[in-house]
């Protein structure tokens, strides 16, 4: 990559400089390991029938990319090539088994909640994907960098695909009853409550949303796959 | 009938209907968005979809019996008393992730091995594929379903295979609607990902119409 010559040539680079800050601007939008990379969709889809395990998801999914973005980047001379896998893995795997533990200490409910998908945050393409492509070429920090802009670009994504999902699907945001505060509810002005919307609590509807947010992003970023 | 053949047959009506849950109400792809990241990106053709599918089938087959015997014998507190009873307290269940992936990660390495030794073509054909089953979240999604359902060994077989042959079938039947696909207009923004998506959403749709049967 050009970006580790440059760095190379000025090894006094101020702690965010503009290419330190393009690593993290790109993944939100240009370069979102979601809707570019295509990396990351189970958990992006499985987890966001509400907004509060959403937000607990992106946050542990954050953590884990950049530590072990970090951790891989300082190692990386030290790793085979031939069980490079495995090794990254082992560490990702350690790292979510601390999440892990940590949610089942302190947000006992949340962790009920997302159940085997914290485990699965091991599998998690966007964390193999950015230690293949990133932290096993570029410096401790940079990685850092990458591991956090890419998991923010995870994060805006999928608490927009559980905002949508949760307003229309059981009529709250962060399980406020939106549509009943506005006064559409049994006793308000139209007479009815707000029902359950099937289509968005099951899969389906994060399938459709993810698919229109992804209409949405490209046409104005003018995008196009062939 | 006596009864303890009843039994039995009962118990073996339990494992086909499990099979036939796994495979069609509670699908991997449409029902848990497991294994989303190689279903999304080797579904271009039905021929790759096909090899990939089957080399799901194969590991999920092996791996969740495997963890089922590592949960039963290694991780789950109490469950090294075979090895002495002064081992009843002991609970290395925060050691599950690690031993589940590293279990995967070494079947896969060893399949690989094995299909390179005994047919090389098909070797040839699935060469990058193999690799990526490692983290293909379906493999450790039903390794964690099973022991969060408490399956029994002759179960947790029947689990790994069906939901193996769902996800082939979700792979095939993808792949074929995206053959199709290329000779449609889509929106210039829509195509690819974009497409792919609602295209799951509605083959989703389709799959719920299985959830009403009750087995």
């Amino acid at each position: 990559m050009a970006e580790t010559t440059v760095a190379k040539v000025k090894p006094s680079e101020p702690l965010l400089s503009k290419r330190r800050k393009a690593l993290i601007n790109d993944p939100l939008n240009s370069n979102n390991p979601i809707t570019v990379q295509v990396l990351g969709i189970c958990s992006a889809l499985a987890v966001t029938t509400k907004m509060e395990p959403t937000l607990v998801m992106a946050i542990a999914v954050t953590v884990v990319v950049a530590m072990s973005n970090f951790i891989i980047s300082l190692i990386r001379n030290l790793i085979p090539t031939r069980i490079r896998i495995i090794v990254q893995l082992a560490v990702i795997a350690t790292l979510v088994a601390v999440v892990d533990q940590v949610l089942k200490a302190y947000f006992y409910d949340v962790s009920k909640l997302l159940s085997v998908f914290v485990g699965l945050i091991i599998t998690n393409c966007i964390v193999m994907g950015r230690l293949e492509a990133y932290a096993m070429g570029n410096k401790p920090y940079d990685s850092v960098l990458d591991g956090l802009g890419n998991g923010l670009g995870y994060a805006w994504i999928i608490l927009t695909v559980a905002f949508f999902r949760e307003l229309f699907g059981s009529g709250a945001v962060f399980g406020f009853k939106v549509f009943e505060a506005i006064g559409i509810s049994e006793t308000g002005w139209t007479g009815a409550a707000f029902p359950t919307n099937g289509l968005m609590t099951s899969p389906v509807g994060a399938f459709l949303i993810l698919g229109i947010i992804i209409w949405v992003q490209r046409h104005f970023n003018k995008y196009t796959e062939h | 009938m006596t009864y303890n053949s009843k039994l039995i047959t009962n118990k073996k009506m339990e494992l086909v209907n499990l099979g036939i849950k796994s495979i069609f109400i509670e699908n991997m792809v449409f029902a848990y968005f497991l294994g989303m990241c190689s279903f999304l990106a080797v579904s271009k053709k039905v021929s790759t979809a096909m090899g990939l599918g089957a080399a799901v089938i194969f590991v999920l087959t092996i791996t969740v019996p495997l963890s089922w015997v590592l949960q039963e014998y290694v991780l789950k507190e109490g469950a090294l008393v075979w090895l002495s009873p002064d081992f009843a307290e002991v609970n290395l269940e925060f050691l599950q992730f690690i031993t589940f992936i590293a279990t995967i990660a070494a079947t896969v390495q060893l399949v690989e091995m094995l299909v390179e030794k005994i047919s090389p073509t098909l070797y040839g054909s699935l060469g990058i594929f193999l690799p990526l089953i490692a983290v293909n979240c379906a493999i450790l999604g039903s390794c964690l379903f099973m022991v969060q359902r408490d399956y029994t060994f002759a179960e947790s077989v029947v689990f790994g295979f069906s939901s193996g042959i769902g996800w082939w079938l979700a792979i095939i039947a993808l792949a074929a609607i995206r053959e199709r696909l290329k000779y449609s207009n889509v929106p210039a923004p829509l195509r690819g990902l974009g497409i792919t998506m609602i295209l799951t959403g509605l083959m989703g749709i389709a799959f719920m119409s299985f959830m009403g049967i009750t087995l």
